[in-house]
């Protein structure tokens, strides 16, 4: 009905009736590409907006309200902006790497961005070892960041390097194994099979740990991006800014988009495997049959950008109403509390997938 | 608010209720009335350009309070798009130079700007930056930050009222709307492209028209 | 009194009491260091104010020193040395560490030199300045040169001092600022939280503060060599302008000091107004000041809320004197015109809007365990090394030292109203940050014993058109919201003054920033000089 999977097969079906296989396959990679591009791009400039209207809300005050209606086009004029804006070149330092690094964090973004199944039938990419492949290209990003620091040939963007390197790789760690955790209920690392078993109840809904394992990936994840609390790379008030501060026109453009869409990034991961992902909110039970058909009728991709974006808000939330931890605070965070919990907690989800469940079916 | 009497020598009030004149005078410039031509493009930079003007955060003294008024809750620039106010200047579009310059701030300033990625705008904000204001007979005061750094628009006041800067940054987008960016500056002489004001060796080029006076010069 | 003089006299011959009235005393430059010694042990432990006047004749040193324990004594030591051209005096740094930068400021401005000091650079001006300023014989006409280069400043910088060898001759000694393979980073002089443009040289190991050099004036403006070719009424606009956020504060003290001397009577409607725009502006400062602390931590939100409530000051004082961060109201003899009609209503208003906001900022900020936990036990100051540093005002009171001026010397109408004087006992940074958040609230007690009692009258007395003070030396304290503000005079009789200075108490905070940061992170010496609040211009002047 309202599901773009109609869409997709009518051009396959259009593209090959007319092409050969090879083109066919072509023409469909390079438009999966650049759709891919255009929603990174777009889900950006989203966040970007959502994020200046959210906190000025907080703040009491109004947000843009000057370019188009209500402030609407903003962020195309910042867009503008910074493509037109100069790039310095410096004087004194590594320059392949210093763009080099820029690279990496913007495909370590990409590249995550492309596991996300927004969807029925909208899914990028979608290996048997799904969890894995997330977990593994998003912490590209550190060494993007730890690069750029060390090639700007500073001392603050060293430090912001340093304090990147430390909490990217510790929080990438709780993530790593609440995500586990999951894989361990789930009994599969392939995200399209962990949001199929999610199509009665979500695993929100199914274990009092997936409540923990839930919490521990909200804080990790949002840690792995630089913000709210744990902006210590970036750090406005102490390192000016962090890790970024050399970079100028859309090289800067890169990084701050880059860490808007990990934002929606880490949110969609959470909404895929705690939240169900695209799947419907169902109640299961008998009597519910009519209301679970009602939430049936929201097109899947609908269900998924509005969890994500409830995560999104979430993650607003918590960033324009905390002050910032040090960095002792901060790995003392993770790894005296944060990960013994989660450890702990994946010990007791295997025992309760392995022997409590077993008991009593 | 309703303006009344003006006791300006050299405004009248009729002119100070005028804001509209500034707007017109850009319209009639963009019509190419004057010869300035804006391709459709240009349009468009220029309009994404305006409306997002980030602000390097810099401040000496006092201006710097009513700065951050500027940005606070009541008068809240972000309105104009100047919201993300970035404290490294090579993110920077504007710096407004709130405050008075000392002779050691100068050169520190000098640099500050020179880090800042074009296009770059200046703000001189305040009397002192202005002219040096009340600290003009020092002997540790720059009179006045356009001795050290080009400065697109001045605001007067010890401190100037937020209203005050809302209204220099509104003067700011107007005159980043007139701008041109696929069109290079020409000689006047002879039409010919002025690729850089500077020769290879750093000196400034002089125009056709003086070098040819030196040497008529020369030749009587 | 009479003991101490006395005990002074047993110490050094040369003593002399100038003043019958005042304590004034005046020794020898030879017993300086003795004398300034049996002082310290007597108790005279706070060295308020260290200034230098350059009498043609000679260069004199004039030191300001109260008892931390009773802080209603007060005392001036003067000494003086011929030597106009080479002065050198004996230090006094190393009984009272407050004098470190009052002595460097000295040299910079006066070229006098102090014996063993340890550290002989120039505080403001740029190492590479010639002459020294507030000499009489400087020309301070404005000259063209301005400065294009930055000064390299080299991080191994020599560090001049000098001392007597074993044959009383001087020696010049060198030593280096910081070891050559130190990690040494530059804060400011263009930095989000330096709060102004202080620079803040610190060396680092890893995360972690080995040793902070601050290098001001990057703001100095020569505000006290300006004042003294301006007239008495000139120079009230410019105290607005040293430390902007109480610039009501530092009005009143330089007003109250011309009057006192003048022997003028203020009328009791002027002193009521000046005390309600005082706590007014008291209340603004330490919103700025809470605002700016929970920005530096990282909460922009609580920056935004500190700055939405301050604008209702601002308003009430844009009603009855015209300007918002400037109110340029008080003028000698008074108030420059009577209130507005509205401004008792809006500040009864005002009143209970700002207590209903605190308490959200305590939901906010004050209970968030993220901030709590960075606060508590961290940024430590003694009570005894506030005494030593002079550091007073609330970051003083945050460690216990009761150092209120409106108590120790009630000026105004502070004698009529009861307010409690905020201590702690911490001197931790949620002492410094609690103490402010307090002190609003007990400075909306006085506004609100003060505004129903505001007396009918002239808000102004007869001022002669011409301002003179009698000759002679003045000098007046106030509590400004950073502590203990103070006015340095001399005239000669004339309608300029001799010689202004005016203690800082942002500078002794600067002070205080390396031993209390010394072993903490990068991120605490960003929120420690953030819970200091200091002001910088009112330290470069």
């Amino acid at each position: 009905m309202l599901e773009v999977g109609g869409i997709l097969s009518w051009i396959h079906e259009a593209l090959s009736s007319s092409c050969p296989e090879w083109l066919t396959l072509l023409i469909e990679y390079v438009l999966i590409g650049v759709g891919f591009l255009a929603l990174y791009a777009l889900i950006a400039l989203i966040l970007i907006l959502l994020e200046r209207k959210v906190c000025a809300y907080y703040q009491c005050r109004l947000g843009p309200m000057r370019a188009g209606f209500w402030g609407l086009l903003q962020p195309f004029a910042d867009m503008i902006k910074i493509l037109m804006k100069e790039i310095i070149p410096l004087l004194k330092n590594d320059k392949f790497l210093f763009f080099t690094a820029l690279f990496l964090v913007i495909i370590g973004s990409l590249c995550t961005f492309g596991a996300l199944q927004f969807s029925k039938d909208l899914v990028g990419i979608d290996f048997n070892v799904g969890v894995f492949y997330v977990l593994a290209i998003s912490s590209l990003g550190v060494l993007g960041i730890l690069l750029a620091g060390w090639s700007s040939n500073n001392k603050y963007t060293m430090i912001g390097a340093m304090r990147a390197g430390a909490q990217l790789v510790s929080y990438e760690l709780s993530s790593g194994l609440s995500l586990l955790t999951i894989v361990i209920l789930g009994g599969t690392m392939q995200l399209s099979g962990l949001i199929e078993a999610q199509s009665e109840t979500w695993f929100l809904f199914q274990t009092p740990f997936t409540w923990i394992a839930m919490v521990i990936y909200l804080i990790a994840g949002h840690a792995e991006t630089n913000r709210g609390p744990f902006d210590l790379p970036e750090a406005e008030s102490e390192l000016t800014a962090g890790y970024h501060i050399e970079y100028s026109g859309i090289t800067f453009g890169l990084f701050y988009v880059g860490e808007y869409v990990n934002m929606f990034t880490i949110a969609g991961i959470g909404t895929m495997v705690f939240l169900g992902g695209w799947q419907p909110f169902h109640i299961n039970a008998e009597w519910a049959a009519g209301f679970n058909g009602v939430m049936d009728m929201i097109p899947t991709w609908l269900w998924f950008f509005a969890k994500a974006f409830g995560l999104v808000m979430l993650s607003l939330w918590v960033r324009w109403s905390f002050p910032r931890l040090r960095i002792d605070q901060l790995l003392h965070l993770e790894w005296k509390i944060l990960m013994p919990i989660s450890l702990l907690n994946m010990l007791l989800m295997a025992l309760w997938v392995t022997v409590l469940v077993p008991l009593f079916a | 608010m309703e303006v009344k009497d003006i006791k300006i020598k050299s405004m009248k009030t009729e002119d100070f209720r005028d804001n509209e004149s500034l707007q017109k005078y850009i319209d009639e410039l963009e019509k190419g009335g004057f010869g300035i031509k804006v391709a459709p493009l240009d349009k468009v930079i220029n309009w994404g350009r305006s409306y997002s003007v980030w602000p390097l955060t810099f401040a000496t003294s006092c201006c710097g309070i009513e700065f951050m008024c500027v940005a606070a809750a009541r008068h809240d620039f972000a309105r104009f798009g100047f919201e993300v106010t970035r404290n490294s200047p090579r993110q920077a579009d504007v710096i407004f130079v709130s405050g008075t310059i000392t002779k050691k701030m100068a050169p520190v300033l000098r640099r500050l700007y020179d880090e800042m990625s074009e296009p770059k705008y200046v703000i001189a904000v305040g009397g002192c930056a202005v002219s040096g204001g009340p600290f003009k007979s020092s002997y540790h005061v720059v009179d006045g930050v356009d001795k050290i750094i080009p400065v697109d628009v001045y605001v007067p006041g010890c401190p100037p009222r937020p209203e005050a800067m809302l209204y220099a940054m509104m003067q700011l987008q107007r005159k980043i709307r007139v701008e041109s960016i696929f069109k290079m500056p020409k000689n006047p002489e002879n039409g010919s492209v002025i690729l850089s004001k500077y020769n290879s060796d750093g000196t400034l080029v002089t125009p056709a028209s003086e070098t040819k006076q030196i040497e008529e010069g020369g030749a009587e | 009194m009479e003991k101490t003089l006395k005990m002074i006299q047993s110490v050094s011959s040369s003593c002399t009491k100038i003043d019958a009235a005042d304590v004034m005393v005046s020794v020898d430059k030879k017993d300086l260091h003795k004398v300034c010694e049996a002082l310290y042990k007597d108790g005279w432990d706070y060295l308020i104010n260290l200034t230098a006047v350059d009498n043609v004749e000679n260069i004199e040193i004039v030191y300001h020193i109260s008892k931390s324990s009773d802080m209603e004594k007060f005392m001036v030591l003067k000494t003086n040395t011929t030597d106009v051209e080479n002065p050198i005096i004996e230090t006094v740094s190393d009984i009272w560490k407050s004098a470190n930068l009052y002595e460097r400021e000295a040299y910079d401005f006066f070229g006098v030199r102090f014996l063993n000091h340890p550290d002989m650079r120039r505080l403001f001006l740029r190492p590479d300045w010639v002459g020294y300023p507030l000499r009489k014989n400087y020309d301070n006409t404005p000259n063209e040169g301005i400065p294009s280069k930055v000064h390299d400043m080299d991080a191994c910088e020599d560090v001049p001092s000098i001392t007597l060898d074993r044959h009383g001759e001087i020696v010049e000694n060198h030593t280096k600022l910081f070891g050559r393979n130190e990690y040494v980073v530059n804060f400011g002089p263009q930095h989000p939280s330096t709060h102004g443009v202080l620079h803040l040289r610190v060396s680092l190991e890893g995360e972690t503060i080995k040793k902070i050099d601050p290098n001001f004036g990057y703001i100095h403006r020569g505000i006290e060599k300006m004042m003294e070719s301006m007239t008495y009424p000139q120079m009230l606009f410019l105290t607005e302008r040293l430390d902007y956020l109480c610039g009501s504060m530092n009005r009143h003290a330089l007003c109250m000091c011309v009057e006192k001397a003048m022997g003028l009577e203020i009328p009791k409607r002027a002193e009521y107004i000046r005390t309600i725009f005082d706590e007014l502006n008291r209340i603004a400062s330490h919103l700025i000041g809470w605002a700016c602390m929970c920005n530096d931590m990282g909460s922009i939100t609580a920056f935004i809320y500190g700055m939405r409530d301050r604008e209702k000051i601002m308003d009430i004082f844009q009603e009855t004197a015209g300007g918002r961060l400037m109110t340029n109201y008080y003028v000698i003899g008074g108030v420059a015109q009577d209130i507005h009609p509205n401004f008792v209503n809006r500040v009864k208003e005002f009143i209970p809007y700002l207590r209903k906001m605190i308490k959200e900022y305590h939901t906010l900020f004050t209970g968030n365990p993220i901030a709590r936990g960075r606060m508590i036990n961290c940024g430590l100051l003694k009570k005894e090394d506030a005494i030593a540093l002079g550091m007073s005002g609330p970051n003083g009171r945050a460690s216990g030292w009761h150092c209120d001026v409106r108590k120790i010397a009630p000026y105004a109408a502070y004698s009529e109203v009861d307010f409690k004087e905020i201590l702690h006992d911490g001197g931790d940074t949620i002492d410094r940050y609690m103490i402010r958040l307090e002190e609003i609230e007990e400075s909306l007690k006085i506004i609100e014993q003060l505004i129903d009692k505001i007396p009918e009258g002239d808000f102004r007395a007869k001022v002669p058109a011409i301002v003179k003070v009698p000759a002679g030396e003045y000098y007046q304290r106030v509590e400004n919201a950073r502590g203990d503000f103070g006015v340095y005079l001399k005239s000669t009789g004339d309608k300029s003054p001799y010689r202004i200075k005016f203690r800082s108490p942002s500078m002794v905070a600067v002070s205080g920033l390396d031993p209390i940061c010394r072993d903490t992170k990068i991120a605490d010496l960003i929120m420690i000089g953030g819970s200091l609040d200091y002001v910088i211009p009112c330290i470069d002047r």
